[in-house]
C-alpha cells in the first residue's frame, strides 16, 4: 500500500483507526524522497532522523488519544526560508548556506503543536525571487511532470514535492505568485490567503508588504487542514489581522449555485497559451454548468500591477537584504582589507545575480530624487489595483483568471531574459498588491501532459468562498488525482 | 560686517523604559555584551518588530510637554545604511508624519522669556556599540555589542530660532529639566542617555536668508555644546571675512583640542533612502488615549515656579532655584507644609542644603537633613530659642547626625541667652577684661563696637541673643 499517495485526509483517518503509524508512513516519505529526489531535487535538507523521533512521539500520541489533530503524524515540508529552530534555513541562497535559527516561525510553532512531522526544507529561487526555482544556490528543481522543465517558482521545491509525493504538503510563500504559480506548473491545490490571514514571524522577507505563507497540498481538503493549523493572529506580527479564523474544512461544501464567478477580461490576453486557454474556459463552462453565474468584470489597472510589482517588492528587498552584511551570520568574504571591502565582497560573493539586480533595481527606486517618481507612484497605483478589486467584488464572488499564461516552460529557457521571467507571474501579482486571498487549483493538461492551473481568487478573508469553489470544481474533475510518474 | 549665528538642535533623549521598542528584551545598562538580545533587536532573518507602547506614551508625554500636535496617524519608517552597530542594515525611525509636531519651549535669556520652537518630536531605535581592540595593531578588531541596539530614542528637533551658543545651553537644559521631571529620561549626557547634535550657520545681521550650516556632533555635555558652538561661529564668522565659501558638512567636536574637525562633506553624506516601514502598522493615537496619557503629566516647572512664587510668596529666583528639579521643589513643599516661613526655608534650601548635597556631591533624595528637620530648625529660630548664627552650627549637627535639632540644642546647651542681666554681666566683664579698647572707644574710635560685640559673642560661646547684644552694648559704652 502506498501511503504517499494518499491525502492528508485519507492518512489520517488510518491513523486514528489504528490501522498505520506515522513511523510508517514517515518512513515511507523518506524512502521516497531518497527514491526520487536526485532527478528534481525537491530539497535543500532532509531531516531523516528528526522525522523519524518526530513520527515516534506522534505516535505516542495517537495511542493515547482518540481525538488528535488532523496533522498528527503528517510528513510535511517546509520551504527553505521559513525559519526552524536548528535547522539550517538557505533561503536557496549562498549568503545564508551555514544559518541555522535558533527560534521557530510561528507556523513552525503550530505545525508542531498540531504533532506534523516535518520532513525537511525545500529548495526555492534564491530569497523567493524568481519563477522557475533555477537561482537556488543549491541548483534548479525540476518539474515531476517532465524533469526537463521548470516546476515554477519561488516555492518550486514546495510543489515538485507535493506534486513528486515526497511529503504529503508543504508550507510556502508567495510574494508575487510563488504558491500559486508553481502549484499550477505541477499540478497541485496552491493557497495564497490573504494578507495578515497567517502571521510572518520567522518568515525571511523579501517584500515585507506582499509576502504571505500558504500551502501546498494534493487537494482542497488538505488545503483546509493545513490553513486550519496555521492560520490566525499573532501579536508577534504587527500585520497579522486580529480576526477569528473560520474552520475551512466547513468550507469544502460540493455547490456553486448562486456564486457570481467573475471573469476580468484583462486576464484574457494575447500570448496566453491556447491549451491554457482552453483548459480556463473549459473550467467556466463547467462551473456555469454546476449553476454559478459568471459575470464580466473589470481590472482596469491590471496592465500596471507588474510594473507596480517591482518597484515596492524590489525596494522592499534592497532594505530587507541589508542585513546580510557578513557582520552576524551567514557567509563572510574571507580576505577582506576594512569593513566596506568585507562588505562588498560578502555581498558580490555571496548573492547570486537575480538577487543582485533586484536589490539595485530597489536601491535605485527608493534613492532620493527618484522616490516619488518611482515609489511613491507605485503606491498610489497599488492603491488603485486595491481598488479595482474592491469594485470587482461588488458584482462577484470569486474571481477566476489563469494562474501563469503558459504551462511550465524548459529549464534554462527564459533565464537569460529576466522581463519574460517575470511576466510568468502576471495574473498572480496583482493578488499580493491588493492583499486578497488566491488558489490554484488543477484544471486540466496540456497535449505533453503538463498540468494548466486556474486561479481563483477573493476579498479579504473570504478564503472559505475560494475552498467551496475549488472542492465543487474538484468533486466534478480528476485532474487533482493524477500523479506524475518518476518510476 | 557683524553676523549672527543660526541654530538648530537635534536633541536624542533615552528612554527610560523597562524594554526595548521594538521587542521585550532589558533596557538595562551595564549588563555582559550582547545579554539583553533577542531574535528581534539582533536582526536575525524573519524577526518582526513589535512596537513598545510605553515608548508611545513617553514621547507623548515630551510632546504634550513642549506644546507639540500630536499627530491622529504617525508611521515608522527605515532609515537605511551599513554599519556594524545596525544590525538589520536599517534603523527604524520616523520620518515623514512623526508622531508629534510645532511645540515650543521658552527659555529664560537674562530675565526675559525667549521662545524656541519646536519642529518635530519622532521615535526611532538605538543602534548597538562597537569596542575596538589593537587599533593600529596587526591584530586589531571590533565587537558588537548590540544590548544598546533597539533601546527607544526620542528625538526632539529645534526650530532654528536659537543665536547664541548660551540660549543653545539654556534651551538644552530647560529641555532635559522636562524630560527629568517627566521621569521618561534621566538627562545623563556624559553616559549618552541625552545627546545634542546642531546644526549652525552664520549670516550678516539684518540679513533673512540663511547662510550654508555645518552640523555639529559629538558634544556630549554642556560645556562642550557652548565650546563647539563658539568655536564653529567664529571659524564660519572668520571663513566668510577671508572670502571664503562655508562648506555643508558635518563636523565632529574635538573635546580635547576645543576646536571642530570635518568629518564629511554633504557630497559624502548618505542618502538614507527611507520609505515606510512596512513591517509596522501606521501608529495610531485617539482622544482617549490623549487624554488619559496628558492627564498622567506632573506639574512642569514653569507652571511650578509660577505657583510657588504666588503660593509661597518667594521670589521668582528662589522659585527657579526650588524647581530646578521635581525632588527639590517636592522637598520644599513637604518643609513649608511644617513652617510659615516659606523664605526662611528657601535660604536654607538654597544655602545650606544645596552647598553640602554639591559637597558630598549627592542629591537631594539622599539628603540627611529631612524636610521635617528643616522645618523644625527654622522654629526654633523664629521662637527665639537658637540664633540664625546658632542655627549653622545645629544645622551642620542635624546634617552629620541625623538628629533633631531640639535634641541638639538640649544636648549642646545651645538655647540663646535672652536674659539681659545675664547678657549685661557678660558686657562688664569684657569692659574689665579690655580697658585699653574701651579708653580707645571713649575717646571717639568708633569701629571698636564691633570688637565689643564679638567678646561678648564670644564669652556666651555665641548664645547671646546678637540683638540683645547690641543694644545693651550702646547703653554700656555711652
Amino acid at each position: 500500500m502506498s501511503l504517499c499517495n494518499m491525502a492528508i485526509s485519507e492518512l489520517h483517518e488510518l491513523l486514528r483507526k489504528k490501522k498505520i503509524s506515522s513511523l510508517e508512513i514517515t518512513t515511507q516519505y523518506l524512502n521516497r524522497i531518497k527514491q526520487t529526489d536526485d532527478k528534481i531535487n525537491s530539497f535543500i535538507t532532509v531531516l531523516e532522523e528528526d522525522a523519524v523521533n518526530h513520527a515516534i512521539e506522534a505516535d505516542k500520541i495517537i495511542s493515547k488519544n482518540d481525538d488528535f489533530s488532523a496533522l498528527t503524524g503528517i510528513p510535511v515540508g517546509i520551504k527553505d526560508l521559513i525559519s526552524t529552530k536548528d535547522v539550517r534555513t538557505t533561503c536557496g541562497s549562498k549568503i545564508l548556506h551555514n544559518y541555522s535559527p535558533p527560534y521557530d516561525a510561528t507556523v513552525i510553532r503550530k505545525l508542531k503543536e498540531n504533532n506534523a512531522v516535518i520532513v525537511g526544507k525545500l529548495n526555492m529561487d534564491e530569497f523567493a525571487m524568481g519563477s522557475s526555482t533555477e537561482t537556488s544556490y543549491f541548483g534548479a528543481t525540476k518539474n515531476p511532470w517532465d524533469t526537463d522543465r521548470i516546476p515554477g517558482g519561488s516555492s518550486g521545491g514546495c510543489a515538485s514535492s507535493v506534486a513528486a509525493r515526497q511529503c504529503a504538503a508543504s508550507l510556502g510563500s508567495d510574494t508575487g505568485g510563488s504558491i500559486r504559480q508553481p502549484a499550477a506548473c505541477c499540478g497541485v491545490v496552491g493557497f495564497k490567503p490573504t494578507y495578515g490571514r497567517v502571521s510572518r514571524f520567522g518568515l525571511i522577507a523579501f517584500a515585507s508588504s506582499l509576502d504571505q505563507i500558504g500551502t501546498f497540498s494534493i487537494d482542497t481538503r488538505d488545503c483546509a487542514i493545513m490553513l486550519n493549523a496555521v492560520c490566525g493572529h499573532d501579536p508577534a506580527d504587527s500585520t497579522s489581522a486580529k480576526l477569528k479564523v473560520p474552520d475551512f474544512t466547513k468550507a469544502l461544501v460540493n455547490d456553486v449555485r448562486g456564486m457570481r464567478i467573475g471573469i476580468p477580461r484583462e486576464y484574457f490576453i494575447e500570448g496566453i497559451d491556447a491549451e491554457v486557454l482552453k483548459a480556463v474556459n473549459d473550467s467556466i463552462e463547467l462551473y456555469r454548468k454546476l449553476g454559478a453565474t459568471i459575470v464580466d468584470i473589470d481590472l482596469p489597472h491590471t496592465k500596471y500591477a507588474v510594473a507596480v510589482y517591482y518597484i515596492i517588492a524590489t525596494a522592499e528587498a534592497s532594505s530587507n537584504l541589508a542585513r546580510y552584511d557578513g557582520v552576524k551570520y551567514g557567509y563572510r568574504a574571507k580576505d577582506a582589507n576594512d569593513l566596506l571591502d568585507m562588505y562588498c565582497k560578502t555581498r558580490t560573493q555571496g548573492f547570486g545575480a537575480e538577487v543582485k539586480r533586484r536589490i539595485m533595481l530597489g536601491t535605485y527606486v527608493l534613492s532620493s530624487g527618484y522616490y516619488d517618481a518611482y515609489y511613491l507612484r507605485a503606491q498610489k497605483v497599488r492603491t488603485l489595483i486595491t481598488k479595482d478589486f474592491r469594485d470587482a467584488f461588488e458584482k462577484c464572488d470569486v474571481i477566476l483568471t489563469p494562474t501563469a499564461p503558459t504551462a511550465a516552460f524548459k529549464i534554462g529557457e527564459k533565464t537569460s531574459d529576466p522581463l519574460q521571467m517575470y511576466l510568468s507571474d502576471i495574473f498572480t501579482i496583482s493578488a499580493n498588491l491588493a492583499g486578497i486571498c488566491g488558489a490554484s487549483i488543477p484544471c486540466g493538461f496540456t497535449s505533453d501532459g503538463l498540468p494548466v492551473g486556474l486561479q481563483l481568487l477573493a476579498k479579504h478573508f473570504d478564503e472559505s468562498l475560494i475552498i467551496q469553489a475549488a472542492h465543487t470544481f474538484e468533486q466534478n474533475t480528476d485532474y487533482h488525482k493524477k500523479l506524475p510518474d518518476l518510476g | 560686517m557683524e553676523f549672527e549665528a543660526v541654530i538648530g538642535l537635534e536633541v536624542h533623549a533615552q528612554m527610560l523604559t523597562d524594554s526595548k521598542i521594538f521587542c521585550g528584551c532589558s533596557t538595562k545598562f551595564g549588563n555582559e555584551p550582547n545579554e539583553n538580545t533577542c531574535m528581534v533587536c539582533l536582526g536575525l532573518p524573519g524577526a518582526l518588530p513589535v512596537l513598545n507602547k510605553k515608548v508611545v506614551e513617553y514621547a507623548m508625554k515630551v510632546a504634550i510637554a513642549t506644546d507639540c500636535k500630536v499627530a491622529p496617524l504617525s508611521i515608522f519608517a527605515r532609515k537605511n545604511y551599513f554599519y556594524p552597530d545596525l544590525p538589520k542594515g536599517y534603523q527604524i525611525s520616523q520620518y515623514e508624519l512623526p508622531i508629534a509636531e510645532h511645540g515650543r519651549i521658552s527659555i529664560d535669556l537674562d530675565g526675559k522669556k525667549k521662545v524656541i520652537g519646536i519642529t518635530r518630536i519622532h521615535m526611532e531605535e538605538d543602534a548597538g556599540k562597537l569596542i575596538h581592540e589593537g587599533v593600529g595593531e596587526d591584530t586589531d578588531c571590533s565587537y558588537v555589542d548590540l544590548n544598546r541596539a533597539c533601546v527607544p530614542l526620542i528625538e526632539i528637533v529645534s526650530e532654528p530660532d536659537i543665536r547664541t551658543p548660551k540660549e543653545a545651553a539654556l534651551y538644552l537644559k530647560k529641555l532635559r529639566q522636562i524630560l527629568v521631571y517627566l521621569e521618561i529620561c534621566d538627562g545623563n549626557m556624559e553616559e549618552g542617555s541625552l545627546r545634542c547634535d546642531a546644526n549652525v550657520s552664520v549670516r550678516p545681521v539684518g540679513q533673512e536668508k540663511f547662510g550654508t550650516r555645518a552640523e555639529l556632533k559629538n558634544m556630549n555635555s554642556f560645556k562642550f555644546i557652548e565650546k563647539a558652538l563658539e568655536y564653529e561661529i567664529k571659524r564660519q564668522i572668520h571663513t566668510i571675512n577671508n572670502g571664503e565659501e562655508i562648506v555643508q558638512e558635518t563636523r565632529l567636536f574635538d573635546t580635547s583640542k576645543g576646536v571642530t574637525i570635518s568629518m564629511r562633506s554633504k557630497e559624502e553624506a548618505h542618502d538614507y533612502r527611507y520609505f515606510p516601514d512596512p513591517d509596522l502598522v501606521p501608529l495610531l493615537i485617539d482622544d482617549a488615549w490623549y487624554n488619559e496619557v496628558k492627564a498622567t503629566i506632573c506639574e512642569l516647572p514653569d507652571d511650578k515656579i509660577q505657583r510657588f512664587v504666588t503660593q509661597y510668596k518667594i521670589p521668582e529666583y528662589d522659585a527657579e532655584v526650588l524647581s530646578s528639579t521635581k525632588q527639590l521643589a517636592d522637598y520644599y513643599e513637604e518643609t513649608v507644609k511644617h513652617t510659615d516661613d516659606t523664605k526662611m526655608a528657601s535660604n536654607w534650601i538654597m544655602g545650606d542644603i544645596l552647598r553640602e548635597l554639591k559637597n558630598d556631591n549627592i542629591e537631594i533624595d539622599a539628603c540627611p537633613v529631612s524636610p521635617k528637620m528643616l522645618a523644625e530648625m527654622i522654629k526654633l529660630i523664629k521662637d527665639g530659642t537658637i540664633s540664625s548664627k546658632i542655627a549653622k552650627t545645629v544645622f551642620e549637627e542635624m546634617y552629620r547626625s541625623k538628629k533633631m535639632p531640639d535634641a541638639i540644642v538640649r544636648e549642646k546647651g545651645l538655647v540663646q541667652v535672652t536674659d539681659s542681666g545675664a547678657i549685661e554681666n557678660m558686657i562688664d566683664d569684657v569692659i574689665a577684661a579690655n580697658p585699653n579698647q574701651y579708653e580707645q572707644y571713649k575717646a571717639g574710635k568708633d569701629r571698636l563696637f564691633g570688637f565689643f560685640v564679638g567678646q561678648v559673642m564670644k564669652l556666651s560661646k555665641g548664645k547671646a541673643n546678637p540683638k540683645l547684644v547690641n543694644e545693651l552694648l550702646k547703653k554700656k559704652l555711652t
